[in-house]
């Protein structure tokens, strides 16, 4: 059980506590973007010549595209030649220990509360450190060795794994997918990869820390997780930016492969800086999360906490090719302020006897809108698929917007997919009932919105769910009274 | 312990409490009696503090200190404890964490370190054991999916973990059979001292069989019209609500 008075007693502390600026020398390139710039990145990160072509390909596409505008969102125009497409914390050119890393950088991340320095983790948690666009640390690459596992930053899969990166690289979101995945193809510059072989159980959980740190930049990660035949992973990932006036656009990628008989499991806590209390700033997240379950019984996860960001467009996604295969999706997503959240899943069905389920839990507070937008997709040869989708949300106050958009497409008879959704208030009863408990009313709140997505946090490993019970407290502050 | 004076009370242009008069003593146990409708559960909520009301007017004094001017979480750190008529579900809240989240907020509240986790554990289970409460019902949700015996025992339960100095007791024998009555009754007995007191609210004779009052006051039309000893609640009982009419101590 999680100490949820600890948790509550540090809610009352700050709107955003990770807003800082750190001082580190940073290369950047000028504005802007061309098939120049895409090869200046290529070139920087010492690519071969397929992974240009495939940049190159995807930019092409991506000039051809339009920005999405079927999301409950409302996106003021983009200007993409305004956005510096790579930025890196300046380093020798290669790190050999943590010494070599720039303190300030170490500093950023102690702040933050993640250790780069493997003796201090006592959780045991292998960190890839990604800030700006660059991955600067990666721990227990050597541990994790042993087990013939691969966990580093994705120009080093580059370098050292080209074949896996290869055969990989865009087989379950294909640069075709959609214009902010297009976009990413062109121009990702670093990320995670991570490659479980057969019958591994990794022994350690696996996590990337993103942090967008200089400004004007766009943050465009690529991560890869493949996962072969019969062997385990779980994997986190965390996000935070400073805070600033001006929008920051963050488009990522993350794809997953589970082999026959393997489990990834995927969490995200993502706290990108949310704008301020009238609108300004924040992160424009647009993100394609996709798993495929390629082998038959094989098993693909995510859950997602979203506390943070402007904007959020995202939707992780399972496509079930594998018998008997079974997908997850697990989501809280808090709203306030003028926050504006599109964010559900995808399962699509293709197997025999693919299960999946959805439970996602709104939160919307302030002025914010939050929707729900989730497909399920049975195919013919579907037999025996079967999908739960719960949908709830929950209103503070009454000037946010809830919204559900569900899409069901069944093409097998023999399919049963269910779908509950509620709409609930913090009730009046609720809250005088906790005062006269000696709560007060923001931990009230907390305590209810917590219970309320308990079902979610459940999901998460123990050191995250802490974690994202504080940042549920903490993005609703203010929000009644 | 508690003093109210000529409190008035409306809720939407209609006047509730009519010029009420209380005095509550520590180690006493006072009962409040009389027909639906006729202010109860509004006594219980202006006390707690439930802001509903548009005019509440008069005086409480609380230990000295003026309620009107104190938040409803303050009233309750201070050792004002309401036994809801009605308690409310927290989906997904364990009553362990409800009552580790409250205790710290009181003990916080009076400059006191909180229990360690252990503490708060072995004092948990005492108080379980106290109200007869069972293992099984302290690790579910708060009041979700309970009967309605089993949210009046886990109101009973809270009461014991926050050890007040004043409690309220709104309708607790309302839908429960003989055995829980007894079972909450006794938690209640257990709880007494002669430093707290407590008030029950029924409109029933049959609780006051299980808790003794020092005290019967019969709240009619707004105001407490008559006052006697546990005798009263017998008398009541025999003869109705009607028979007030003539019998009280006050014009009405």
């Amino acid at each position: 059980m999680s100490d949820s008075n600890q948790i509550l007693d540090e809610v009352t502390q700050s709107d955003y506590k990770y807003g800082f600026v750190s001082n580190i020398e940073t290369e950047t390139i000028e504005k802007g973007l061309n098939e120049d710039v895409v090869r200046l990145i290529s070139m920087k990160k010492n690519e071969p010549e397929w992974l240009l072509e495939y940049r190159l390909k995807a930019f092409r596409k991506w000039q051809q595209m339009e920005m999405p505008d079927w999301a409950h969102l409302k996106i003021p125009s983009i200007d993409f030649q305004d956005i510096i497409y790579y930025a890196a914390p300046k380093k020798k050119e290669t790190l050999n220990s943590l010494e070599e890393v720039d303190p300030e950088l170490i500093d950023t991340f102690n702040k933050l509360g993640i250790s780069l320095e493997e003796q201090k983790r006592l959780t045991g948690v292998a960190v890839d450190a990604v800030i700006d666009s660059v991955s600067v640390k990666t721990t227990f690459t050597a541990t994790l060795a042993k087990y013939g596992i691969i966990f580093c930053s994705f120009s080093e899969a580059v370098q050292e794994h080209p074949e896996l990166v290869r055969k990989y690289l865009g087989s379950v979101v294909p640069y075709t997918d959609n214009y902010f995945g297009a976009l990413n193809s062109a121009v990702f510059s670093d990320g995670s990869f991570c490659y479980i072989p057969k019958g591994v159980r990794c022994p350690m959980e696996l996590s990337t820390y993103f942090r967008i740190n200089a400004a004007n930049t766009g943050q465009f990660e690529r991560t890869l997780i493949v996962a072969d035949e019969g062997s385990y992973v779980s994997y986190l990932e965390g996000c935070t930016a400073p805070q600033r006036d001006e929008n920051q656009l963050h488009a990522a990628i993350v794809e997953i492969i589970a082999h026959k008989d393997a489990e990834v499991k995927y969490s995200t806590v993502q706290n990108w800086y949310p704008g301020d209390k009238e609108g300004r700033g924040g992160i424009y997240n647009f993100v394609t999360k996709r798993g495929l379950c390629e082998g038959a019984n094989s098993k693909i996860s995510w859950t997602q906490v979203e506390t943070g960001s402007a904007i959020t467009w995202k939707y992780p996604s399972c496509v079930l090719k594998g018998d008997n295969s079974v997908g997850e999706f697990y989501s809280v997503a808090v709203t306030n302020n003028f926050q504006q959240a599109d964010t559900g899943s995808k399962m699509i069905h293709l197997g025999k006897n693919t299960r999946s389920t959805i439970v996602s839990k709104g939160i919307s507070a302030g002025r914010s809108h939050n929707s729900y937008r989730g497909q399920v997709k049975i195919n013919k040869n579907a037999t025996g698929a079967r999908n739960f989708s719960q949908c709830d949300s929950l209103l503070l106050g009454d000037r946010c917007g809830a919204h559900t958009f569900p899409y069901i497409d069944t093409k097998n008879a023999s399919a049963i997919v269910e779908h509950e959704a509620t709409t609930s208030r913090i009730s009046d009863d609720q809250l005088f009932y906790c005062q006269q408990r000696g709560l007060d009313t923001e931990k009230s709140i907390g305590l209810i919105v917590n219970g309320y997505a308990r079902e979610v946090l459940n999901q998460l490993p123990m050191e995250f769910a802490v974690e994202a019970q504080k940042l549920l407290a903490i993005s609703l502050e203010g929000s009644v009274g | 312990m508690l003093e109210i004076k000529d409190l008035h009370v409306s809720i939407q242009g209609k006047e509730i409490l009519k010029g009420l008069n209380l005095s509550v003593k520590p180690g006493e146990v006072h009962a409040i009696m009389g027909p639906n409708g006729t202010g109860k559960s509004t006594l219980a909520n202006v006390i707690t503090g439930r802001d509903i009301y548009d005019n509440i007017s008069g005086e409480i004094i609380y230990k000295g200190k003026d309620l009107m001017e104190m938040a409803i979480e303050d009233r309750a750190r201070e050792g004002i404890f309401l036994s809801f008529q009605y308690p409310v579900e927290i989906p997904g809240v364990s009553i362990t964490n409800f009552m580790r989240a409250a205790l710290d907020e009181i003990y916080l509240y009076k400059g006191k370190k909180p229990l360690s986790g252990g503490e708060f554990l072995k004092y948990f289970n005492e108080k379980k054991q106290l109200v007869e409460m069972t293992a099984n019902l302290a690790n579910r949700s708060v009041n979700e999916g309970f009967s309605g015996g089993e949210k009046k025992k886990n109101e009973i339960f809270q009461m014991a973990m926050l050890n007040p100095d004043l409690a309220i007791l709104d309708e607790t024998d309302s839908g429960l059979d003989i055995d829980a009555l007894r079972i909450v009754a006794n938690g209640v007995n257990k709880l007494r001292t002669s430093e707290n007191a407590t008030i029950v609210i029924t409109h029933y004779q049959r609780l006051l069989d299980y808790i003794v009052p020092d005290f019967v006051h019969v709240l009619y039309g707004g105001k407490i019209v008559k006052t006697g000893g546990k005798e009263l609640a017998f008398e009541l009982e025999e003869k109705g609500y009607e028979w007030i009419k003539d019998h009280a101590d006050i014009e009405l």
